[in-house]
This record gives structure tokens, sequence and C-alpha cells, in this order.
């Protein structure tokens, strides 16, 4: 179609053959690009003008954050490390109930098709399920508190997992397990030994990848009630008090440092 | 002994290694354990859970079809655009602070310390920016792209910055070595090995500001996510399940076209 519009470029080689160049695409996409920056601008109300006048207003309440009151620091310890055991909780149950979902969602393994369709079409929706929402559902079923959260996160692992692992599974080398199936041992033990050594170092690495984002995450879960240090972030920009929430942030940040450098650690280890 | 089974015995063993480990994964998985309280969990607690999962599949149609500025359409379009702009202004303010984090760039200094920035950048919960921004602003979908911008910058440099330490610095040597200046040498050496791989994590970056859209509600700054919560908090869970089936269909929607727009760009 473009190329019918923009005819390509006829050049004659020394030998006299004829070659066309098709023209770039380039000049198409950024009037494209152009055109949605125009919309979106205009949707949204972007206004440079506000911002050059008012940026220095974001600063007040990082102003106001220092000094942090440090003397609300011995009350930070409890919810922390809740929002710590509970990522790390639902971290490690999603990810190992990721590895039988992954199995049954991966069309090489399972040869029925409609197994395999079902299982991807649910690990796509639950993560495409925004995690506030389901953590919203699971403070009515199990109150509000850390299990809430935990089970939030146990469901984004379960999917972020299940997906990147079926990723590689059906990626994965085949012929090693078709040699073991023909040798005489079962589906499970061919699996055990040809696929499982290809994908495990992958395997962990995802799922510390997803454990560290998921310490980040577990900081908002507080908003539905879902427990942790969320509650208590909430509570101090609630009530305004920002100095509290200063503390909160550099705890945070802290936690979320040490944990990054462990989790990079293994993961370089890993590969 | 044959070949096979030398070679085999031969292998480095680090079995007190990995026993060590799934020890202290053991002992942190019981530690955690005690998050789990089971005695709030009764059978009215399942009946309201069915009921909202109910609604949720009974959505609000009208809601759903509705054309008009209230209705999913529009809040749809008002999302993909503040993550769209937002994915812009962040994916621009992230090239310097990429390189300055960079550090086969600049000297080891000054990479750690713009790292540590970067992970406070990226820790900071959104709904603390979006309050900064709300004071600047006001509420509304103007203050949901800035936080979107800002929260961007933070994943989007630190993976900029593992592109550029890959970067193929014997290209640049040889370009050297036959005589180009250092703005041919960036124009023809680092910019075809960046390009792709920047354009690549953007788009990915955006397929992620979508599925945050959620979290911006929280703080009134615009886009479905409001409206979301707002449901959420009064229990009409019909418009909630109408709500979401619009995010999903459009999240899948995008990914798709992400990922076959990604594999076109890495495979040139």
């Amino acid at each position: 179609m473009y190329d019918k519009i923009f005819l390509p470029k006829k050049l004659t080689l020394p030998n006299g053959k004829i070659i066309k160049e098709k023209r770039s695409r380039t000049p198409l996409i950024v009037i494209l690009i152009t055109i949605s920056i125009i919309v979106s601008v205009n949707i949204t109300g972007f206004d440079m003008k506000i911002l050059m006048d008012r940026w220095s207003q974001f600063f007040v309440i990082i102003g106001q954050m220092i000094p942090p009151t440090w003397e609300y620091l011995p009350h930070l310890w409890g919810p922390l490390m809740d929002t710590i055991k509970m990522s790390l909780l639902g971290s490690l149950l999603g990810a190992t109930a990721a590895v039988p979902a992954a199995v049954m969602a991966s069309s090489n393994i399972t040869r029925n098709k409609a197994v395999s369709g079902v299982a991807k079409f649910s690990l796509s929706i639950l993560r495409t399920l925004p995690t506030l929402v389901s953590a919203l559902i699971a403070t009515f079923i199990f109150g509000l508190g850390t299990m809430a959260g935990t089970v939030a996160i146990f469901l984004f692992t379960l999917a972020y997992v299940g997906k990147l692992l079926y990723e590689q599974i059906e990626n994965v080398n085949m012929g090693a397990f078709e040699a073991m199936e023909s040798m005489g041992l079962t589906r499970i033990q061919a699996f055990r030994y040809a696929i499982i050594p290809q994908i495990l170092p992958n395997y962990l690495s995802t799922a510390l990848f997803c454990f560290e984002g998921n310490v980040r995450y577990a900081a908002i879960l507080g908003y539905v009630g879902a427990g942790g240090i969320g509650l208590l972030l909430n509570e101090g920009l609630g009530w305004r008090n920002y100095p509290n929430v200063g503390i909160i942030l550099l705890m945070l940040v802290i936690t979320v440092f040490i944990i990054e450098n462990i989790s990079e650690h293994f993961r370089k280890k890993l590969n | 002994m044959n070949a096979v089974e030398k070679q085999m015995l031969a292998e480095p063993k680090n079995y007190k290694y990995l026993f060590s480990v799934s020890i202290i994964l053991c002992i942190l998985f019981i530690w955690s354990l005690s998050t789990v309280e089971l005695r709030q969990l009764d059978s009215s607690g399942l009946i309201i859970a069915s009921n909202i999962i109910l609604g949720i599949l009974n959505p609000d149609l009208e809601l759903l079809f509705n054309f008009t500025s209230s209705g999913v359409a529009y809040l749809l379009i008002e999302t993909i655009a503040i993550a769209f702009l937002g994915t812009i202004i962040g994916s621009i303010l992230a090239i310097p602070l990429a390189f300055l984090s960079a550090s086969n760039i600049v000297p080891a200094p000054i990479s750690s310390v713009t790292k540590i920035l970067l992970i406070m950048i990226r820790t900071v919960p959104a709904i603390v920016y979006g309050l900064m921004f709300i004071r600047v602003t006001g509420p509304g979908p103007f203050a949901g792209v800035l936080t979107m911008s800002l929260t961007s910058i933070g994943m989007l440099s630190k993976l900029y910055a593992d592109t550029v330490e890959d970067l193929d610095t014997s290209v640049l040597e040889s370009m050297s070595s036959i005589g180009c200046t250092t703005f041919e040498k960036i124009r023809f050496g680092i910019i075809p090995q960046l390009f792709a791989m920047f354009l690549s994590i953007m788009i990915y970056r955006f397929d992620m500001n979508l599925r945050d859209a959620a979290v911006l509600g929280l703080v009134g700054a615009g886009g479905i996510g409001a409206p979301l919560i707002f449901a959420m908090n009064s229990y009409r869970w019909q418009e909630v399940g109408s709500i979401l089936i619009g995010l999903v269909v459009l999240i899948l929607l995008v990914e798709i076209i992400s990922n076959k727009l990604r594999t076109r760009l890495v495979r040139g």
C-alpha cells in the first residue's frame, strides 16, 4: 500500500540491472507519532506554561518530609516486616504454583489444545487484572490485613512467572525430551530430565525478579487495606504528616535497595 | 568406568551451597507464614466474594457501550493518552540519566550516585508522586501524565543503562582509526546500536504504564483508574465489571501489537 503511493526509487547498477529501493517508512511513523502526541496533549490538558510557573510546588512536600521523624522508626519495623513477609510468601507460593500452570499452558507438553488454550487465556486475564482489584476482592474474603495482600501478590506472581515460563517451555529444544520418551521414560520423567535443566536458571531468575518488584508493589496495596507499610503510608498522606511519610519512604528505599542487591547477586550467579 | 561416567564424576559439586540456600529459603518461608491468618475467614466473606464475582461477570453494558465523556470508551482513550505522553516524556528524560549511570561511560562514583538516585525514583510509590504533582497542576489527567513520566524514568533508565553497558566499542575504535569525527561516531556508531533497543524498551514500558493506570486513580490523577476505584469503593460491581472488561481487552490488544512491533524491531 505504502509502496504504491510513494513509488520506490529506481537505481541502475553498473551491469545495467534495475533494482528498486523501497522508500523509508520513517516519515510516516514520525507523522503518526506527532499526531498522537498532539491528540494526547489535547485530551490530557497538558500545559507547559502551568508546569513552568508552578514546578516549584512539586518540592513543597519533599521539603516538608525533611527532616524525617526518627522517633517514628520503632513503629515501622512491624509493618515493614509484614510487607516483606507478604511479598516473600506470595512470591514463593506463586512461583511454585506457576510451574504446573505453565506446564498446562505450554502447547508442546500438553497435547490437548483446549486445555492449553484455556490455561493460557486464564493466565492472561489474571495478569491484566489490576493487582489493586484482586487485593480489594481478597480483603472481602480474608478480611483486612496481610492475608489479602499475600493473595493478591500470589495471583500476580502466578500469572507473571507462569506466562514467562510457558513461553520458555515452548521454545525449549524438544530433541532430548523425544529421545527420552522413545527410550521408555514416562512423560513426567522425561520432563524432569530433559526440560527442567533447560528452563531452571531462567525460571529462578524470573521468580527473583518478580519478588523484587513485589516488594515495591506491596507498598501500594495498603491503600485497599491489604496490610503492610502501605497502611502507614496512607495514614501519613491522609493526615498530611509528611515528616512521617519521609521516614517511611526512606526505610522503603533502603529495604528495596538491600533486596535488589541480594537478588541481583543471585541472578548474576544463575546466568 | 566409561568416559560418560568419568565426566559425570568430574562435574563440580556444590551440594553444600545448594543445601544452605535451600535451608535459608525454608527458614524464610516458615518466618513469612506468620502473615497467614484465617480467623477472619467465614462464610459471609465467601458470599460477598461470590456476589462480587457475579457482579463483575454481569457487566453494566450501558456503561460499556456509552460513547460520551463518562463512558468506558472515552476513559480508555484518556488512559491511552496519559500512558502515551507519560512514556514519551519519561523516555526522553531517561536518556541522560541512563548515560550518567552507565559504568562504561562515566567514572564509577558518578554512576553509583546516579544508580542510587534511580532506585529512589523507582521505589517511591506512585501515590506519593501523584500527590506532589496535584499540587502543581491540580487534579486531572495532566497530573497523571507527569506521574507516569516520573515513575517511568526509574525503570527506563535502568534498562537503557544495561543496553549502553553492552555497547560494542570495537565499532567506535575502528571508526576513529579511519578518521571519523566525534559526531560521525555518535551518529553512525552509537545510535544504530542503541536506537532499536531503546524503542523496544519504550514500547514495553508503554504496555506497563497502561496496566498501572489503575494506580493513578488512587490520587485522582485521571484515566480509567479513578472511576474504577470509585465504583469499587461504593460496591457497584457491575460497573467495575464493565470497566475491567474494557481495560483487559485494551491491555491484551496493546500487548499483542507491542509484542509484534518489538520482535520486528529487535530482528531488524
